[in-house]
């Protein structure tokens, strides 16, 4: 890895010329709260004025330009006697994204876990996470953020450059020779051994800001026990199955596939729509059998593939602890009392 | 409404089962009907799946000889009791075109007040109508198919009447509007303060309201497994009053199961 720093004037410069010949995503303010205080998302900028680096955390995830809410994979035409077959990975142009959480870019390392370097990767995914250029920054803790817990308060790669603030200039640590090449066009220093320390302070500081923890101990396994736990009804009955929770998630991938027919006729597509294991027809299938007809074994399964099943199969959860879901959910279910409920075997009230 | 193509329809290039499908308006505003012929640019498409033999709101033909009847409109006379009676009689599928035929819509409000005279009055003045409490159309005659909304969206229209013709089943989201309305990436409207339906409302309009910075109304009527309960509770807590949640649950008459069971 290597280190430079410099000053803040130059980031400006920096977004310039990337946004001279790329299309850049950053967070922006997307509105106002009822309490006037901003609401933030992931939008495609083109001034640099309009990023909110400093930006509390957004919404929803940057997910729709590398999972996209729903996406034609194949279509076909008919034409005279013969048809034509039309597949595009949509992703003809390379996005920057500017200004990535730590939780966001470990997000997306798990999400390369399944859909990239799998047995059957899926080149929908692959194609957009290859035209990525991503440069995160640092965050301040939230109250509702427990990354720090599931191990995705650092992101170790995953970005080809990360940006710190160290109060008057950057510290940037570069991954990729496309980062290196670009920083190239702004004036950058050699880190000395007082912005090593002012990095170290600076990291320091944001750690004590985390609040929120969740006992991630022999969690798998806990979670194996306590699968009749009372605890899951009560999480089901509060539960409205909207999906929302999914929709925030950074690494909520499960969706389904629809085939449909043009209405003229003369073609036909496949489509794939992400879905949440929280809605209803989740389980659903041919013949109308509902495997999880009741709202908690949804709800359930939900914690299952994100803090045991994954865990079982990549040695890590496939949680980041951003805390949309909890921040977006009207019921108020999160991830940190739902986890102290199943392991404390009640609900605190 | 024919069309030179209508007897060499074909998909793959087997032959199509192309309807004679009539539209009905009972007690409504015609909007659904509107809808219909709305969207120019699939018009022709979808009028050349189907042959539309009868359509008030669109052509001055008329025939009982159609195999599907779309019905928009709730029930509120007794002649309209005794059309719509005659008409699922002519009809193999009789299909409910929007909240009114649905649950009643907008119409079935004046079911709250207990002297239907005092309403009649109220709004009628000296120019008395015949009328009864509001029906939806399940609650008259036998209903095939429910296309929820008010209006109705054109699309899922187009969809169901397409997948008659092609032989396949047809599909309407069983999940509330929240999952699309995400997926748009809208503001949750409860972040601004205000009152939505979503979370318990049946999906399928693609977050019409709330796209708009409006909340949802409940047109569509409650999702599979709505948790509206549980929801009224949560409204109550972010401080909406228990007149506000009631007008929207009554609204367009979708939810009333789940108002008699509490009272």
């Amino acid at each position: 890895m290597i280190f430079r720093t410099f000053k803040k004037d130059e980031l400006k410069k920096l977004v310039e010329i990337l946004a001279a010949h790329n299309r850049i995503v950053g967070p922006v303010e997307a509105g106002r709260d009822k309490h006037g205080s901003p609401i933030y998302a992931f939008n495609e900028v083109s001034d640099f004025n309009s990023i909110r680096l400093n930006y509390t955390t957004t919404k929803l995830p940057a997910k729709r330009y590398f999972l996209p809410f729903q996406e034609d994979l194949s279509s076909f035409r008919t034409e005279g006697g013969g048809w034509q077959k039309i597949i595009d990975y949509n992703a003809d142009k390379p996005l920057i994204f500017f200004g990535l959480h730590p939780c966001d870019i470990n997000a997306l390392n798990k999400l390369d876990k399944v859909l990239m370097h799998s047995v059957y990767p899926m080149p929908y995914y692959a194609a957009k996470r290859k035209n990525m250029f991503i440069i995160g920054v640092e965050c301040i803790p939230q109250t509702f953020c427990f990354c720090r817990s599931m191990g995705a308060d650092t992101a170790l790669h995953g970005f080809d450059m990360f940006i710190t603030d160290l109060g008057n200039k950057y510290f940037v640590e570069i991954l990729t020779d496309t980062a290196y090449n670009f920083l190239k066009s702004i004036r950058t220093e050699e880190p000395e051994e007082k912005d090593h320390v002012l990095y170290m302070k600076a990291v320091a500081e944001r750690n004590k800001k985390f609040t929120t923890r969740v006992d991630t101990t022999d969690l798998a396994k806990i979670l194996d026990m306590e699968f009749q736990s009372d605890v899951w009804k009560h999480w089901g009955e509060i539960c409205l199955s909207c999906g929302t929770c999914s929709n925030v998630c950074p690494t909520c991938y499960c969706y389904g596939v629809e085939e449909t027919v043009d209405l003229d006729l003369k073609g036909a597509r496949k489509t794939k729509t992400l879905h949440s294991c929280n809605l209803i027809d989740f389980a659903e299938v041919a013949g109308g059998h509902n495997f999880r007809p009741e709202r908690h074994s949804r709800l359930k399964y939900r914690y299952y593939h994100k803090h045991r099943g994954f865990v079982e199969a990549f040695e890590e959860s496939l949680c980041v602890g951003c805390g949309r879901c909890g921040e977006s959910c009207l019921a108020g279910i999160n991830v940190p009392e739902v986890i102290a409920s199943v392991r404390g075997g009640k609900i605190k009230k | 409404m024919k069309t030179k193509e209508s007897d060499t329809k074909t998909y793959l290039g087997m032959p199509l089962y192309r309807p004679k499908v009539g539209f009905f308006e009972f007690s409504s505003c015609e909007g659904c009907q509107l809808q219909i012929v709305n969207n120019e640019s699939t018009l022709l498409d979808f009028l050349s799946l189907v042959e539309v033999v009868s359509f008030r709101e669109a052509m001055t033909e008329k025939s009982d000889d159609y195999e599907i009847a779309f019905i928009e409109g709730s029930i509120t006379r007794d002649d309209e009791v005794k059309r719509l009676k005659r008409i699922r009689k002519n009809a193999k599928i009789l299909v409910a075109l929007g909240s009114c035929a649905c649950f009643g819509g907008v119409n079935q409000l004046k079911n709250r007040f207990k002297n239907l005279n005092w309403v009649k009055k109220e709004v009628y003045g000296r120019h008395p109508v015949d009328t009864e409490p509001v029906r939806a159309v399940e609650d008259v005659v036998k209903v095939d198919l429910k296309i929820y909304g008010c209006p109705v969206k054109k699309e899922e229209v187009e969809k169901s009447v397409l997948h008659i013709a092609l032989g396949k089943s047809i599909e309407i989201p069983k999940y509330p509007v929240c999952m699309e309305c995400k997926a748009n990436e809208n503001i949750c409207l409860f972040d601004l303060g205000e009152l939505c339906l979503g979370p318990v409302t049946r999906a399928g309009c693609n977050s019409w309201c709330p796209n708009s910075r409006a909340g949802c109304w409940g047109c569509r009527g409650p999702a599979d497994d709505a948790n509206v309960e549980y929801m009224k509770k949560i409204m109550k807590e972010k401080g909406f009053s228990e007149e506000a949640i009631l007008e929207r649950l009554e609204c367009f008459g979708g939810f009333a199961d789940f108002l008699k069971r509490k009272k």
